[in-house]
């Protein structure tokens, strides 16, 4: 024999089955198009987000300190009251001092790989036209233990630049629109002066247009010398086993060697901070549509109270306390949400299976469809504002319901 | 026979901007198995002072004794509770629940309570509705049934618990002269059985077939034939 509120709840809501239904399918549309929407929302975010993590280091150190040195006067006197304002941090403009130790360092730290990169601007000249690009020259051995970029390499290989003196890696998408292809030559002109021939030994495509169309690779010596700037890094990529713990570890570094070091959350901060902004749009306007659905249920719950007062009243004379007829009119919101729940499961992968089938817009890969998240947490969190909301839209008639006096309704009907 | 239901200068007034008096001092003991018909014109207070006796209102000022229990100091719950296990109630109207059929109509209280099994309430329900001669009508909705049957399916809801006390307001107002008749006999029946009955009606004919009879007139009793003296009260609720 099942629970006395939900068998009154059950006989109230089968006996206005249009209204019912179309409550259902009011928090079934809310909670499928949240799951849908939220689930091409994580899978376009948890997309950049690895492309961003695996393609870029975990943690960059780069030549610049954001700390001044302490000054000869609080070293002399360590722990006096001593203010000196007005300090500005040496700009070493010569790169990361003491490169060689600082790599020796991290590499004796557990869980960390670190590579030296010199980092620099440059022109691509192809066929008359100039490409500005961003050159990183890396020592290839350290930079394939700190990078994924080898799961993007489409043609030829990172690791090509270990034998190739004036090798180049470029983006699939640059080397396209430059009209080059593996194994061309390209030439590269630095502000140091000179021209430097290059010649394609790779191409990658990460799907990061900054990244495809900005950023190329060549040798750390070839760099350092089209840069002019022989046995310089101004950049050390780190790249941790646990990423989790990226913060304190960039924390500790930089307290050690003095060097700005940001974890990839500060280097990204931008772009998580649209991503946030982004959650915010797009679980709001969905949620607006589970709110627009509990209106529903508040609508048929009030109808139903209004319309059992007689009933209510006799619950309540023949002993039924207010909480059972709060029990009651909750338990129909329940039924009414976890209806709707189940059916807008079906409805929400139902869309996130359609929308895999849909080819991803502006991928260079035209075989690359939506990528959709369908997630426990996801359908756990859709399932959490829909029932949530139509305990809320219930619990305002349920209330009323039971301060329903029973003598005001005996009193009219006799 | 003891007393089991006293008012003790019970008052009942309607606050408002003219406020109205419902009952006005009425003392009354209610020995238990007895069947008790309260009548008086329109508007005289009895079924604001079964309300009352049943605690389904509030006195303004006296008391309501249970078995020789104050009650006044019971909160809503507390006085719910009452209602469920000790109090039937029977009204003019039937009030069963339409979308229940009459035997769910009836296990409804029984369910609340859950003092018996499932299979027993079942079993106690439909052997209600036996005696009161609705056995075949356990599967009807309440719209399927005539008026006497509705209200034969309500006083067997009220039943249901086996309550000491069955409160009946107008229970044949709404019923035509055979029917009537047979729905105080059924209360009859009940107050020989043990129950502490009491029936509002305004009908003198019906009145005059119960053990006793009480008038009120302006929520005062001013006809009671066979009274239940304070001392002999006292004296039954000492223990």
């Amino acid at each position: 024999m099942m629970p006395l509120p939900l068998t009154i709840a059950l006989a109230h809501l089968l006996a206005r089955k249009r209204q019912t239904l179309v409550s259902v399918l009011g928090v079934a549309m809310g909670v499928g198009v949240f799951i849908a929407v939220g689930g091409l929302m994580q899978g376009f975010q948890g997309y950049f987000r690895s492309q961003i993590i695996e393609t870029n280091p975990h943690i960059l150190m780069t030549d610049e300190i954001r700390q001044p040195a302490p000054q000869p006067l609080q070293l002399l006197h360590p722990g006096a009251a001593v203010a000196i304002t007005r300090i500005l941090p040496r700009d070493p403009v010569r790169g990361i001092s003491g490169a060689g130790a600082i790599l020796t360092a991290l590499d004796a730290m557990p869980g960390v790989a670190a590579a030296p990169t010199l980092r620099g601007q440059a022109i691509l000249r192809r066929a008359g036209r100039d490409y500005a690009v961003t050159v990183l020259g890396i020592e290839v051995a350290r930079e394939l233990r700190v990078t994924n970029l080898t799961k993007d390499m489409v043609q030829g290989s990172l690791s090509a630049l270990a034998t190739q003196p004036n090798g180049l890696v470029l983006g699939l998408s640059l080397a396209t629109k430059m009209g080059a292809s593996l194994g061309d030559t390209v030439v590269a002109a630095t502000s140091a002066g000179g021209e430097h021939g290059l010649r394609i030994v790779g191409l990658f495509n990460t799907g990061l247009e900054q990244q495809d169309q900005g950023i190329v690779y060549v040798p750390l010596a070839q760099q350092q010398s089209m840069q002019a700037r022989p046995r310089v890094v101004n950049e050390i990529h780190i790249k941790l086993a646990d990423i989790a713990r990226s913060i304190p570890t960039a924390a500790a570094i930089e307290g050690s060697f003095g060097f700005k070091t940001a974890p990839w959350e500060e280097t990204y901060a931008r772009v998580l901070s649209v991503f946030r902004l982004q959650n915010l749009v797009t679980y709001g306007a969905t949620g607006s549509i589970l709110l627009v659905a509990g209106f529903g249920i508040f609508n048929i719950i009030s109808t139903i109270v209004l319309e059992k007062a007689r009933d209510i009243a006799i619950m309540r004379s023949i002993g039924l306390a207010g909480r059972d007829i709060v029990a009651v009119f909750l338990v129909e919101g329940l039924v009414v949400g976890v209806l709707g729940v189940l059916a807008g499961s079906g409805v929400g992968y139902g869309l996130a299976s359609l929308m895999r089938q849909m080819p991803s817009p502006g991928a260079t890969d035209p075989s690359q469809r939506l990528l959709v998240v369908q997630s426990v947490a996801l359908y756990g969190l859709a399932a959490g504002l829909a029932l949530a909301t139509a305990l809320g839209a219930a619990w305002i008639p349920s209330r009323r319901a039971a301060q329903t006096d029973p003598l005001d309704v005996i009193r009219g009907a006799t | 026979m003891s007393v089991a239901l006293q008012a003790v200068d019970l008052t009942r007034v309607l606050p408002g901007p003219v406020p109205t008096t419902l009952v006005a001092g009425v003392d009354l003991g209610f020995a238990a198995g007895s069947f008790t018909a309260i009548s008086g014109p329109s508007g005289s207070g009895k079924s604001s002072l079964l309300y009352l006796l049943g605690m389904l209102d509030r006195p303004t000022s006296g008391e309501v004794l249970l078995s020789g229990q104050p009650t006044a100091s019971l909160d809503d719950e507390q006085r719910a509770r009452l209602r469920l296990e000790r109090f039937g109630f029977v009204f003019q109207f039937h009030f069963l629940l339409p979308e229940f059929s009459v035997l769910d109509n009836v296990l409804l209280p029984m369910r609340k309570l859950a003092r018996r099994s499932p299979p027993a309430m079942r079993a106690h329900a439909l052997a209600l509705l036996d005696a009161l001669d609705m056995g075949a009508c356990a599967g009807k909705l309440p719209a399927a049934l005539s008026g006497g049957q509705r209200q034969r399916a309500a006083i067997a809801r009220a039943l249901a618990n086996d309550p000491a006390f069955i409160l009946a307001d107008e229970p044949t107002g709404a019923l035509d002269t055979r029917n009537a008749a047979a729905v105080f006999a059924i209360l009859s029946g009940l107050a020989r059985q043990g129950r502490t009955v009491i029936a509002v009606t305004h009908d003198q004919g019906l009145a005059a077939t119960a053990d006793r009879r009480v008038r009120l007139v302006d929520g005062r009793v001013v006809a009671d034939d066979a009274p239940v003296t304070e001392s002999a009260c006292v004296e039954r609720m000492a223990p």
